[in-house]
């Protein structure tokens, strides 16, 4: 099974958001285990390198850490250190291309805001 | 890292003709390698020298730290698998499995079985009545089964269907994941095989004209479309390896990381920024547009 990866951004980068997405989505809870490098490269059909650097970018943020000879698991407390760091890309990624957009089109911020309030109430 | 391979200014002329002209570069330990190029190139031809099949006209070429030329030291180390591997006519498939061991030492016999049963080979034909896939499986096969410290896969699967060379992508990555080695891959289904690798080294006329890790490479050109001056503004002082004027439009391929700058000019002049493959990388460098020889020095 091939995932297709985005080709604008490196691998090791989207295979750490997904764990992180995993996270979040409560399908790795805290304290378990992470699949294995070559478990994810063999799933993502990428270099285990890739997955390897992948995994190596959450170590480095103390959001998996390593047992010594057993494998790679979720530390504890992460989600909320996954969440804090995803709305701050919420931001850049939706909310500046979002009313740049609105710019473009003369919608005013107050407009704006009703939209996303009606949105908010469709859901 | 070790070294597998060592190769400095390395040159196989024809007569005229450069086959490969001055190239230098490295392999090191445990690495997947992608060795790209267009038909010609002289990537077969540099394979054949790693894997002392023909002599060099000049350079220095270490394998294993060795001159690989009649060096049983070098080559019992070495599974190198053609492009239109050649096996005896006569023989069964189980005849090609039975000799493998003989000249790779880490043959793993099990394995080769798993992978006959997926390739849905049969075992009891003989070569000359194979189709063109199931003779790229065989080569496959033995290419893995052969466990060699350096594979050497050249266009490994001509005729060989989808279902098939995903399989061998599948088998490829849990057995390296295994038993690590260094593999070099050369092939023409960039898209395919662009996941797998760890390292890319493009050749072009003989040249060698990129040697960069798979995932520096990832995001690091981009597609501008926008209105001609205006991408002609964005893309002055860059590296552009590809222009397409679409009548006032055009499309420009820019080498390098764009900054967050760059994004957010790129915002305001109203372009759009999209992401291009490896292969569409590779064929713009390698391609016929006049520009990219000089873009890529």
């Amino acid at each position: 099974m091939s995932f297709p990866m985005d080709d604008s951004r490196p691998i090791f980068v989207q295979i750490a958001e997904r764990i992180e997405n995993d996270i979040l989505e409560g399908n790795l809870p805290e304290e378990s285990q992470v699949p294995s490098i070559n478990q994810f490269a063999a799933f993502y059909q990428i270099n285990p390198a890739t997955a390897l650097k992948g995994i190596n970018l959450l170590v480095d943020q103390g959001i998996l850490y390593k047992k010594r000879g057993i494998g790679m698991f979720v530390a504890t407390g992460v989600r909320d250190i996954i969440v804090g760091k995803r709305k701050e890309q919420f931001y850049e990624q939706y909310v500046v291309s979002m009313v740049k957009e609105a710019e473009k089109l003369g919608i005013t911020t107050d407009q704006l805001t009703d939209m996303i309030k009606r949105g908010a109430k469709e859901q | 890292m070790t070294k597998i391979v060592e190769v400095k200014d390395l040159s196989k002329h024809y007569g005229k003709v450069k086959a490969v002209d001055n190239v230098s570069f490295k392999l090191e330990e445990g690495k997947i390698y992608g060795l790209l190029g267009r038909n010609g190139a002289g990537k077969t031809t540099i394979m054949h020298m790693l894997t002392a099949q023909i002599f060099k006209t000049s350079g220095e070429l270490k394998v294993f730290g060795e001159e690989p030329y009649e060096n049983e030291n070098v080559l019992n180390r070495i599974c190198f698998i053609k492009e239109s591997q050649k096996y005896p006519e006569t023989f069964r498939v189980k005849d090609v499995l039975n000799v493998s061991p003989l000249f790779f030492p880490n043959w793993d016999k099990e394995f080769a079985m798993a992978l006959v049963e997926d390739f849905r080979l049969p075992l009891k034909r003989r070569m000359k009545k194979l189709s063109r896939g199931m003779l790229s499986a065989v080569g496959i096969v033995v290419g893995l089964a052969s466990r060699a410290p350096l594979t050497v896969f050249d266009e490994p699967y001509l005729g060989l269907d989808a279902v098939s060379r995903n399989l061998f992508y599948d088998r490829l990555l849990e057995d390296y994941g295994e038993h690590p080695r260094t593999i070099v891959l050369s092939t023409h289904l960039i898209d395919e095989v662009s996941q797998l690798l760890e390292h890319v080294l493009v050749i072009d006329g003989g040249k060698l004209l990129l040697d960069e890790e798979a995932e520096t490479l990832r995001g690091n050109a981009s597609n501008v479309v926008g209105a001609a001056a205006k991408v002609e503004s964005f893309v002055s002082g860059k590296k552009v390896i590809h222009r397409a004027p679409f009548g006032g439009l055009m499309s420009a391929t820019v080498l390098g990381q764009l900054s967050a700058q760059d994004r957010m000019s790129a915002v305001e002049l109203g372009l759009e920024i999209g992401p291009v493959s490896l292969q569409q990388m590779v064929v713009h460098m390698a391609g016929g547009n006049g520009k990219s020889g000089e873009a890529a020095q």
